[in-house]
């Protein structure tokens, strides 16, 4: 990893499009039939998170909110209940994003995993006060298997605004 | 006079407002959907937007048993075409008597001046996918309110009852399965014609029959079928088979472990039947309620 993180690269500006095409992608991931697979990751949460840390002004609190509302829709659970915990989410990441860029992308998975653990404990919460079972500590699994995947997110979500600007016939990449 | 910074500036309201926001139109449409059941216009607004999104992640796993289904081997398919056979030739004896019996049940009938009944029509529904919410056990199906299918209706499969439809979108459906934790099927058992009413298990995948007397009639191995007293479930249908039976003089109850019958995990074919016609209305509640016997009504009809 280090060798695209020890010279400070300067980014291409983000498009929006591409940013609405990962959350959309995430969705997909997420929609898929996983059944009852243990520790599939909420990839919803994880490139919400990833996007409110990198870009902030772009991805805010309303798009998890309402990307949230989709997953509810979707699986159905309780309506809002996606909408709550990625609200949150979105929010710890913004709050983190200042100080989360400093740390190796390891470290950063640190931060990020508290942050997705503290969203589903929202979930969990919430279904247990509307009346559900508690499904068993390996529903925590998905976050950590989520949050490992942090370094592997972070290079493929900013690999194009890793192009350089111009083409260069000269130099390679 | 007040001083307002220069427009490029403006990031609008700060986060922890926007957070406040969101999160108390959350808590709003969660205590909307978990108690009032106001919520399902949003849902289905929110489930059509969706759908197409659904839909596409399903394609990877249908490509994938397309091609499974392509590489099956002609051994396999030897196999299970002798065995489709066997069960054929068993099931071809039980037919001869089937219509006999029929026609004579039909008689019988009307000699008691019993309503005929009448086989209902039936919608055939392919399993999609099992919510990804490890706190309900429910599945979506290929059918919806567009092939006419209701919520309240009884889904089975080829050996019992799997499910209700608790929701209906315009293209797909939710089926609660019988195992479900808030989800509770009136049975009767065969042996004897005791009723009862099972509760699903939630996560264990197992039945309860709750509430039943510590000194009722239930045996080990007894099955139990739906007594159809409700009038959502057709009497008869196969439901769990009772595996094991925990008697405490400290306790009223006895508790009742049960299996369910019908694959409620594994098929993928599932038929959703209709509602019997021309029933009489239910007696009028204390509030009025919509068509149908979701979980959470019939919940509520058991506590009055």
């Amino acid at each position: 990893m280090a060798y695209f993180e020890q010279p400070e690269r300067i980014l291409l500006p983000v498009k929006v499009s591409y940013m609405a095409l990962t959350v959309v992608l995430a969705l997909l991931f997420n929609l898929m039939p996983w059944n009852d697979l243990v520790g599939v990751p909420d990839m919803a949460a994880l490139v919400l998170a990833f996007w409110c840390v990198h870009q902030p002004r772009k991805m805010g609190i309303g798009i998890a909110w309402l990307v949230g509302l989709v997953m509810d829709a979707g699986n159905g659970a309780l309506l809002g209940q996606h909408a709550f915990a990625y609200a949150f989410l979105a929010f710890g990441a913004i709050a983190l994003h200042r100080r989360i860029l400093w740390f190796s992308l390891w470290q950063q998975a640190a931060h990020v995993l508290p942050l997705l653990l503290a969203s589903q404990a929202l979930m969990l919460g919430v279904r247990l006060a509307a009346g559900g079972a508690f499904p068993g500590p390996m529903y925590f699994a998905g976050s950590l298997t989520a949050a490992a995947l942090w370094p592997t997110a972070t290079f493929l979500l900013l690999l194009p605004q890793r192009r350089p600007e111009s083409v260069d016939e000269n130099r390679p990449l | 006079m007040d001083y307002q910074p220069p427009p490029f500036f403006s990031r609008g309201p700060a986060p922890l407002v926007r957070l406040g926001f969101f999160v108390s139109l959350a808590v709003l449409l969660m205590v909307l959907d978990a108690r009032f059941r106001y919520a399902e216009s949003i849902r289905e607004v929110v489930a059509v937007l969706a759908y197409p999104l659904q839909r596409a992640a399903l394609a990877p796993g249908e490509l994938l048993g397309a091609a499974a289904d392509f590489f099956t081997t002609q051994v396999a398919l030897k196999q299970e075409n002798e065995q489709l056979k066997a069960k054929d030739l068993l099931a071809a004896s039980d037919l001869l008597t089937l219509e006999s019996l029929r026609a004579e049940n039909a008689q019988l009938r009307r000699l008691f001046d019993a309503r005929a009944r009448i086989p209902r029509p039936s919608t055939l529904a392919e399993i999609l996918y099992q919510g990804r919410d490890p706190f309900s056990r429910k599945v979506i199906i290929d059918k919806g309110g567009q092939q006419g299918v209701e919520p309240g209706q009884a889904v089975i499969d080829d050996v019992g009852v799997v499910g209700q439809v608790t929701r209906v979108h315009p293209f797909l459906a939710e089926v609660t399965l019988i195992t479900d934790k808030e989800q509770r099927t009136p049975v009767e058992v065969v042996r004897n014609g005791l009723r009862a009413v099972i509760y699903g298990g939630g996560d264990k995948g197992t039945l309860d029959l709750s509430y039943t007397a510590a000194n009722a009639d239930v045996q080990a191995d007894d099955l139990l079928v739906t007594s159809g007293i409700d009038g959502t479930y057709p009497p008869g249908l196969p439901v769990a088979r009772v595996t094991k039976i925990e008697r405490d003089a400290a306790y009223s109850f006895a508790k009742i472990t049960c299996i369910p019958a019908a694959g409620t995990d594994q098929n993928r074919q599932v038929l959703v039947l209709a509602r019997e016609a021309g029933l009489p209305p239910p007696p009028v509640d204390a509030e009025p309620r919509a068509a149908g016997g979701t979980p959470k009504q019939k919940r509520a009809k058991k506590r009055e």
